[in-house]
């Protein structure tokens, strides 16, 4: 229960249907701030005791379990380093992946529990090859992209009462007429460990500043910059480049490469990427029995799917997509739909572009 | 059927002291009011301040009323700091102390306070030669008479005597020795004289069957300290504010009864707590006894155990009905590993390994069943979950 209203009516249902539900807080943070502040939706004290209050309300135990250092190892060690690497990480992902359906499912399990019951919109159906994983009846509030990195023994101990609910307004009008305080709480957008939202300035406190270089794809130095972790493939703002283009279009991010700490750029066109490739892969259920099938593909929480062929081998997954994808950025998951249905998911190593340098 | 072993964190409310609370509630005037409401009320009062005066043997006028251990320790660390000598700068500082304590002298600091740091034995026990040898000019020392977590008693009368010698003011923390440990100023400050020595010792209600919200300061005479509340001259200047003849007059009658019970509650306490002990180390082999094995608080078991994550043992032993301690939680509720187990000399990983058994009271062989029936399987199950840190 993070304190938001989405959680305390997960457990208000699960309540309701007659389950022996225990309210648990995550501390993620040692030093989480006291008070609320914009969009960030936890690990204040006040989160903690919003939470607090709905679980009495629901008349639930109710504790605060501490993973602040799992949490610092796998979730912030690796939003750092996959910076570092020049990668573009998605944190809430690796949280659902090591914390909240690996970490704290374990010590649950232990300790005598069924399932982890979380306030997440997606559904799990029992399909015929098992358990299976698919969007939330609102699309417009769907998370089955973030536990894409779900695998067949997670779901199998996994609770998401919201799914099939058709609005958030219906579950802040659920958590009204319950007398929830949280009803008309703000939902929660920024990364919760990165206090004020400010990405950039967080990571160049942790990793600090080196001066580089901004280079066009053919390899012509067009400006400097402080440190290449510091940008994200497709990002245009920032880039602060002296000599303009040879066509007056603005640039973009096109590539980070961490080791000469060089930011490549180039027009919006070259964002296009015809095809993308990762061998760190995960299957939300029954894996596929063809080792080649046609899917859609997903690259962030709010992308839209694009139907793709996907071939799957040895080592790793490769996905075409029927149109270019724009703005993929290596470390970025790719989720593979078909239909509502989650496949699974993979990793983004790398990426080809959809044209060519000198095209 | 629920069973509470956490006395040391707040123990039930004795029937006599709300009696008492209830008859002096139904009083009205202010005991600084000069008509005869207000002198009914201060009657009253003064009455309990020389009753508490006569069970810690010091005199009425050396009795200090507060809200509670953490106020009495802020007036007495923050008071004789701002009194200090000048020219004096440090401030002697077990590490075992309580967070009330660690926290204030943690602010004296940022005012320029020198920290002299005194390594506790691997039984949380203070030396008292250790004590000793960092008091040489300091401003103030502070101690604890029985340690809240480990349960472990120190020998109060070597460390104020040793203050006394070498010329510096000691307060005593002896909020968990209450009610178990005899406890008399006059005894334990000697013949110190002047504003050195045990001068300030601090008191809670609550640990002894009164009230949250009512403690004391035993504040020598001659001692020289500040006000933390400004705004009236009531209790000699020291304490501002309208007096609590409520929260007095259950404070003198649970403290009458809890020192008139002592000796045969606390040999009652230590046999439920040594079969307690006794009784889990049987199921649990790897559970160790921390603090000392004899000199320590009759109700108090520390227990280590191996492995374990305690905010696990501790949900386990709840859900079993069993209410017991990790020690201090933060704001968020979260356990905090244990800064007394780590100034033992132990990792953090046992640090979080940690339940504090505490019996009082109303306890009985029943509680100590019930740990000892729930115990072995909450620690195999808390020992597979995960840990914070990943083993």
């Amino acid at each position: 229960m993070s304190g938001g209203v989405d959680s305390a009516v997960a457990a208000a249902r699960a309540v309701e249907a007659g389950h022996d539900v225990v309210g648990v807080h995550l501390a993620l943070s040692r030093a989480g701030g006291t008070l609320r502040t914009g969009s960030r939706g936890c690990c204040t004290i006040e989160d903690a005791l919003d939470a607090r209050r709905a679980a009495d309300m629901l008349g639930i135990p109710f504790y605060v379990w501490d993973f602040s250092e799992r949490f610092r190892d796998d979730v912030i060690q690796d939003f750092i380093s996959e910076y570092q690497a020049g990668r573009t990480p998605n944190p809430c992902m690796r949280c659902n992946e090591k914390i909240k359906f690996a970490a704290l499912l374990e010590r649950a399990i232990e300790l005598g529990f069924d399932a982890v019951c979380t306030g997440h919109y997606a559904t799990l159906i029992d399909g015929d090859g098992g358990l299976e994983l698919h969007r939330a009846s609102d699309n417009a509030k769907d998370q089955s992209y973030v536990l894409g990195v779900l695998t067949a023994e997670q779901l199998a101990h996994t609770y998401f009462p919201l799914g099939t609910t058709p609005s958030k307004a219906i579950v802040r009008a659920e958590a009204e007429a319950r007398g929830l305080s949280v009803a008309q709480k703000p939902d929660s957008h920024d990364i919760c460990f990165i206090p004020d939202g400010d990405t950039r300035g967080w990571l160049a406190e942790k990793v600090g500043t080196a001066t580089g270089e901004i280079v066009d794809r053919s390899g012509d130095v067009v400006g400097s910059h402080e440190g290449a972790h510091a940008f994200t493939v497709g990002q245009r703002r920032g880039l602060k480049l002296g000599v303009p283009a040879a066509d007056g279009k603005p640039r973009f991010v096109l590539e980070v490469r961490p080791i000469s700490n060089t930011v490549v750029v180039g027009p919006k066109e070259a964002l296009a990427i015809a095809e993308i490739a990762g061998a760190r892969f995960s299957w939300a259920g029954a894996a596929p029995t063809a080792s080649s099938f046609d899917c859609h593909v997903q690259i962030r929480a709010h992308a839209e799917p694009v139907a793709a062929h996907a071939e799957v081998s040895d080592v790793g997954v490769r996905v075409v997509p029927e149109v270019p994808l724009d703005g993929v950025a290596p470390g970025q998951t790719a989720v593979l739909y078909v239909g509502t249905r989650v496949l699974g998911q993979f990793t983004i190593d790398t990426t080809v572009s959809a044209v060519p340098v000198g095209a | 059927m629920r069973h509470y072993l956490d006395h040391a964190a707040t123990t039930p409310l004795r029937p006599e002291a709300r009696d008492a609370w209830l008859v002096a509630s139904e009083m009205v005037g202010n005991a600084s009011s000069t008509h005869g409401a207000g002198q009914d009320a201060r009657r009253l009062l003064e009455e309990s301040r020389e009753r508490v005066a006569a069970v810690l043997d010091a005199d009425p006028i050396e009795i200090v009323f507060t809200s509670g251990g953490t106020e009495s320790i802020n007036l007495a660390l923050q008071g004789l700091w701002h009194a200090r000598p000048a020219g004096t700068t440090a401030v002697v500082l077990p590490d075992a102390e309580h967070h009330a304590t660690m926290d204030t002298v943690a602010a004296l600091v940022e005012e320029g306070a020198r920290l002299r740091q005194v390594h506790v034995t691997p039984e949380a026990r203070i030396l008292p030669e250790q004590f000793a040898a960092q008091l040489p000019d300091a401003a103030l020392a502070t101690a604890l008479a029985a340690n809240n977590e480990a349960g472990t008693i120190n020998d109060t009368g070597s460390l104020a005597a040793a203050a006394a010698g070498a010329g510096v003011p000691l307060h005593i923390d002896a909020v968990a020795a209450l009610g178990h440990v005899p406890l008399s100023f006059r005894a334990l400050r000697g013949d110190a004289a002047g504003g050195v020595g045990l001068v300030a010792m601090s008191f809670a209600g609550h640990k002894i069957g009164a009230p949250v919200g009512v403690g004391v300061l035993v504040t020598a005479r001659s001692a020289k300290l500040t006000a933390l509340l400004r705004g009236g001259a009531q209790q000699r200047g020291l304490r501002a504010g309208t007096q609590d003849i409520a929260g007095a007059s259950a404070f003198a009658v649970a403290l009458e009864l809890a020192e008139s019970e002592r000796e045969h509650e606390a040999a009652r306490l230590r046999a439920l707590r040594d079969r307690l002990v006794a009784g889990v180390r049987a199921v649990v082999p790897a559970a160790e006894l921390l603090g000392d094995p004899t000199e320590r608080l009759p109700g108090n078991a520390h227990v280590l155990f191996p492995g374990a994550v305690g905010e696990s043992l501790l949900f386990l032993l709840d859900v079993a009905g069993v209410a017991a301690s990790t020690g201090s939680a933060c704001q968020a509720g979260v356990a905090e590993p244990s800064h007394v187990v780590m100034a033992m000399g132990r990792s953090e990983r046992d640090a979080r390994s940690v339940l504090r058994f505490s019996l009082g009271r109303t306890s009985t062989d029943a509680d100590v069943d019930a740990v000892i029936g729930a115990i072995a399987d909450a620690y195999v199950r808390a020992s597979g979950a995960g840990t914070a840190a990943r083993s």
